[in-house]
């Protein structure tokens, strides 16, 4: 089973510690050691970093027209910084992975079961 | 009519039945709708056949083919997981009843572990354990949890739900979760004996069969972990209510209150064993608020008479307790206690407190302990309006009648 993991935190931390390379080089180290584990364990399906909400743009149509706004659709505390796509047979393994996730310290990691569409007559 | 007594079957196996077909199939829905099947059936057929010599694997294997029957028909239409269920592998499963019927426990014990699964709403763990392992209808919950009727509806559809789309496993977890997840469980067997022994339809205040369905959980816990101090201490504090369970309701069919209760009637081998349990439990020396509330229950069985109560004790515990379990209504019966201890005065002026906060409203109990002090103080007018107060409030009989006792003793 196909499992979410959302990476949430608050992305003035993460601009702070651009200033500090040592600090920037360690994160980088947990995360790529992390992705390799699930790598190794055959569970990874997927995942990334996502840059800041700075970045983001909002989609919606109303009336037929595309309307676009700047930022992110919504303002929260922490913001969706990452993901991955995970599989693996319960949702107490995939929680195990979020818990190892570096992220998981100071952040929020949410789990979401992956949906699977309807296959199409 | 044989129907009430094949009811009566269906009631008591019911849950036994439902753990089994839930690890089976894995699907809460699915197992409940089956065995609601299986019951509809033996209600058709057993007048006529006679009652099967084993009805919990009679109720099985009907069920069981009815869930199979309910799985293809749902792969027939569109279907939404990607792994379909595998029909085939449940049919060509040969278990005997024999080792059906030997697995119960455990299924009984890894139902009671999913349903208090973190990943679960507490309160929807509750409601889930005692619709399924204890069988209570929405209405029995709701009153358990002093919430509408719908809100508790809602509430077991969201948590099946959720189950079924998150694949919470259906296990007892190993090593390192098993205490942690052991706390909730503890909640929701402490909360099924509540249950049983104050039940929301039953004609007279106690219901046995969930008590003795939370001690039967309890004892599961305490020999799957003989180490952990507050399932032994819960163990010990329902055996010890459980003791006064036949003095507590009258010929009359109301409550009995503690001090007025035939203590010559109260089980002695239920007091021993709960004794027995909590000095073990002490013994681990890690307290915690089962064992606080066992070591209460214990100071009242020890007294042989009431004047005997070591309520200075008692309320010095009650202390204890609200510091590790702070709330409401713990709060009104420390302020019973010390009112026993100290004076009912003081009492009073701590319910008084107690009855500015809104936690407590709706709560019958809080004006029928006021009324109990105020009784005590002579003060009868005051004392009347709260067990008018009260009696505005309870709904359980055995509880009104006691009430109702009152309320014409002291002229109302």
């Amino acid at each position: 089973m196909q499992y979410m993991i959302l990476i949430y935190g608050d992305e003035k931390n993460f601009a702070q510690m651009a200033s500090s390379p040592e600090a920037q080089k360690q994160m980088y180290a947990a995360f790529t050691k992390y992705t390799k584990d699930m790598r190794d364990a055959g569970i990874m399906r997927a995942g990334s970093e996502l840059k800041p909400t700075s970045t983001a743009t909002t989609v919606r149509v109303k009336n037929g027209k595309t309307v676009t706004t700047d930022g992110p659709f919504a303002e929260t505390k922490e913001q969706l910084g990452g993901y991955y796509i995970i599989d693996v047979p319960n949702l107490d393994e995939a929680v195990k992975w979020a818990a190892r996730c570096p992220a998981a310290q100071g952040g929020s990691i949410e789990v979401r079961p992956v949906g699977v569409m309807p296959a199409t007559a | 009519m044989l129907t009430p007594v094949i009811e009566n079957i269906c009631r008591a196996e019911g849950a036994r039945v439902l753990a089994g077909l839930i690890r089976r199939f894995g699907d809460f829905d699915l197992a409940e709708d089956a065995l609601q099947d299986a019951f509809a059936k033996a209600i058709e057929l057993w007048p006529a056949q006679g009652l099967p010599a084993a009805p919990a694997a009679w109720l099985t294997t009907v069920a069981q083919r009815r869930a199979l029957d309910l799985m293809r028909r749902r792969r027939a239409g569109p279907h939404y997981t990607d792994e379909p269920p595998d029909v085939a592998a449940h049919e060509s499963d040969d278990e005997g009843h024999a080792a059906e019927i030997s697995g119960i426990e455990d299924d009984r014990l890894r139902l009671l572990f999913t349903c208090c699964h973190p990943a679960i709403a507490q309160a929807a763990q509750m409601a889930l354990a005692l619709r399924t392992l204890c069988g209570l209808s929405t209405r029995e919950i709701a009153r358990a949890f002093l919430e509408p009727e719908a809100t508790t509806a809602q509430r077991l559809v969201r948590v099946k739900k959720k189950i079924l789309e998150t694949r919470i496993p259906y296990e007892v977890p190993s090593g390192e979760s098993l205490p942690e997840r052991l706390q909730a469980v503890l909640g929701v067997v402490y909360l099924v004996f509540n249950e049983g022994y104050a039940g929301t339809d039953a004609p007279g205040l106690v219901r046995p069969d969930l008590c003795t369905e939370a001690i039967r959980l309890a004892r599961l816990l305490v020999e799957l972990m003989p180490q952990e101090s507050e399932a032994l201490g819960l163990l010990a504090l329902m055996l010890l209510h459980d003791a006064r369970r036949a003095t507590r309701v009258g010929d009359d069919g109301a409550i009995v209150p503690l001090e007025e209760q035939d203590r010559t009637r109260w089980n002695r081998e239920e007091i021993a064993e709960g004794l027995e349990l909590l000095d073990s439990a002490l013994a681990l020396r890690r307290r915690g608020p089962y064992q606080l509330q066992a070591a209460i229950a214990a100071l009242h069985a020890r007294a042989s008479r009431a004047a005997d109560t070591d309520w200075k004790q008692i309320a010095a515990l009650y202390g204890g307790l609200l510091r590790e379990q702070p709330g409401a209504v713990v709060e009104l019966n420390a302020a019973v206690a010390l009112a026993m201890a100290e004076g009912a005065e003081r009492g009073l002026e701590w319910m008084a407190r107690l009855g500015e906060r809104e936690e407590l409203s709706g709560y019958y109990l809080l004006p029928a302990a006021r009324a109990d002090l105020l009784r005590r103080l002579g003060r009868l007018a005051e004392a009347r309006d709260a067990y008018r107060a009260a009696l505005a409030l309870v709904r359980n009989p055995a509880e009104r009648g006691y009430l109702d006792r009152r309320l014409a003793e002291c002229g109302g």
